[in-house]
């Protein structure tokens, strides 16, 4: 186990490199002058070349890229242009909020998508089956922010039970887990949790299918095992590779939460890329988007882990 | 003369060929697909969509530009407006067909060009191997790092706005997904025996890909990218909806569903119209590309 957790992290060093230069060449293909949106419209040439100089552009672009990589590694992503505040801890803060509404919509999707998963599995082909099924199609072709729209139509805008935007009554950044403040995560959390829902369920019922039809389980029910032993088996089996597809859905809700956050004012990190995004704020841009996709980076090589961990025929393979 | 027997049963089995009626692959599917009433349903719906957008000019619509300050945010149901009108008194029903035009486009060539290129590159690289085979992989393993939402907007987002740069960010998206599908069948098939026949007859290995190994594993890889259209769908739309696809005054779904929002409290319905369209376009998708599957399986 430890040589593979050994191993399995060895393999993340040049991925997390690689998406490190990933980030870091977005703001070169970035078409215009980096320093567009620092540079007053009027500014001298020898301004330019001076602030050119104090933020490296004018070096080499492997140069730029180690010194940025080297600092980056000290926790400085530099500062945003619009607030001037670090990067780095503008992104932490704003991860929270999404971590939290990403958490919510876990519990909703993966315990609605495994329930359904099993169902339809156990009764396949029956109407129950196709039911279920449908759920699960609906909920990964349905656009996310479409189905924000509508929630905040019937609950906000018709029966006014639960508020329209924002994270909070003051419409501050400070959470809390009372019901002054879930009122607000209850339409995102919902929200986000249909594509999850959808896959964990098809996810699932696959398993479910499968396992049953092996020939175990009817050595097991011939020797007179109950129906739920052999649910228990199915559960123990189906387990990892449903893990590792949650753990996969839980870095997408992460990383993929800009456009519910859009539409619910959310004041997470989607909520903070697109303000990057259409400010021209780079050095945020570029920021929010690395540690995104170090949060996902971290949580595969998680679920690698614990995969390995419950079913040891990984490690040998 | 031993040869004699041979041909004759050589010569039978010719004339019992007809007989038996072996139907291609492909036809079965065909037909297997034809009998299958979800898609088939999906299929029309779909048809409908398409053929609308791209004979909207003379279906005798309204003016989807033409807007009127004095019949704004009309209600579903309006003498004159089956469907409303929008923000800017735009006829609805003329701008939901207008604009799939555009939806239908940048939703599904993205997915088309990634197919290209994504079989192009996961062909060489399963079939070649080596070192290219670890430099491709190696690099599509990288775009794997990233949730595709996350890499779409990324890149659009660095590009700025605009219906060219939501398309190749879409395809950018989209490549490393097929290359590695088409990286693991073509694996499955580079060592077989016809293969290595061709290989043993002298064919160059351009001519192997082309001939022997792509006919065997296109169908594979095409049930795979039927299956992002629906996805690209969903984000081309919402690369629109945040600002970063489409511009107005143009017709497109996801920007429209963007420029309703506003209009949310005073005429919900009317808002929610253009989201319904990217739905049932992403949904027919969806169960078209489970329906080819399960076709395509003949053992079942």
């Amino acid at each position: 186990m430890l040589a593979y957790t050994a191993r399995r992290i060895v393999y993340v060093v040049p991925i997390v490199i690689s998406v490190a230069l990933v980030c870091f060449l977005l703001v070169h293909i970035t078409p215009g002058d980096p320093l567009v949106a620092v540079l007053p419209a009027d500014a001298s040439q020898e301004l330019a070349a001076q602030l050119r100089a104090a933020y490296g552009f004018d070096r080499p672009l492997p140069v730029q890229f180690g010194l940025w990589l080297l600092r980056a590694l000290h926790g400085d992503l530099g500062n945003s242009i619009a607030t001037g505040r670090p990067v780095l801890a503008e992104v932490m803060r704003a991860v929270g909020n999404t971590v939290t509404l990403a958490i919510a919509a876990a519990v909703i999707g993966f315990t609605m998508g495994i329930l359904l998963g099993l169902i339809a599995g156990y009764f396949r082909e029956t109407w129950i089956d196709k039911v279920a099924t449908s759920f699960a199609i609906a909920g990964v072709s349905v656009p996310h922010y479409w189905l924000g729209m509508l929630l905040v139509i019937i609950f906000s805008v018709q029966l006014n039970w639960l508020p329209a935007v924002g994270a909070g009554p003051s419409g501050s950044n400070s959470w809390a887990w009372d019901w002054a403040h879930l009122k607000y995560l209850v339409l995102p959390a919902i929200t986000t949790s249909v594509i999850p829902m959808g896959i964990v369920t098809r996810t699932v019922r696959a398993l479910t299918g499968d396992i049953l039809s092996q020939d175990f389980v009817e050595a097991l029910r011939a020797k007179g095992l109950r129906e739920t032993g052999v649910f228990r088996h199915v559960i123990k089996n189906a387990a990892p590779t449903a893990l590792a597809v949650m753990g996969l859905q839980l870095g997408y809700m992460l990383g993929g939460s800009i456009l519910i956050e859009t539409v619910f004012s959310w004041p997470g990190s989607g909520f903070l890329l697109n303000s990057a995004i259409f400010q021209r704020d780079l050095p945020l841009l570029q920021g929010t988007i690395l540690i995104l996709a170090l949060f996902f980076v971290f949580l595969n090589l998680l679920v690698d882990i614990a995969q390995a961990a419950i079913d040891p025929r990984i490690k040998r393979g | 003369m031993s040869e004699l027997p041979l041909s004759a049963t050589a010569d039978a089995a010719l004339q019992a060929a007809p007989a038996t009626k072996a139907r291609g692959y492909w036809a079965t599917v065909g037909r297997r697909i034809m009998r299958d009433r979800v898609s088939m349903a999906c299929a029309l719906v779909l048809l409908l969509i398409f053929l609308s957008a791209i004979l909207a000019p003379w279906l005798g619509l309204e003016d989807p530009y033409k807007g009127s300050m004095i019949r704004r945010l009309r209600h579903i149901g309006t003498t004159g407006y089956p469907l409303g009108t929008d923000e800017l008194g735009r006829d609805m029903l003329a701008r939901l067909i207008y604009g799939g035009r555009l939806s239908l486009v940048i939703g599904i060539l993205p997915v088309i060009l990634a197919f290209c290129i994504g079989t192009s590159l996961g062909i060489v690289a399963g079939y070649v191997g080596g070192k290219l085979n670890t430099a491709i992989m190696r690099t599509v393993d990288v775009f794997y790092a990233f949730p595709s939402v996350l890499l779409a907007i990324a890149i659009s987002g660095a590009l700025g706005a605009g219906i060219l740069n939501s398309i190749v960010a879409l395809t950018i998206v989209f490549v490393p997904q097929i290359t590695r599908v088409a990286e693991s069948v073509t694996t499955g098939v580079r060592n077989m025996d016809f293969v290595e026949a061709a290989r043993a007859s002298g064919a160059g290995a351009f001519t192997i890909m082309r001939v022997h190994i792509l006919g065997n594993v296109l169908g594979a890889i095409f049930v795979y990218a039927t299956s992002l259209i629906s996805v690209s769908m969903i984000l081309a739309a919402g690369l629109s909806f945040l600002g970063l696809g489409t511009k107005p005054p143009e017709p497109e779904w996801g920007l429209m569903l963007n420029t309703l929002r506003t209009a949310i409290y005073v005429n919900p319905w009317v808002a929610a119209l253009p989201g319904a369209m990217i739905f049932a376009v992403s949904i027919c998708f969806n169960l078209l590309s489970d329906g080819l599957r399960s076709a395509m399986d003949i053992r079942n």
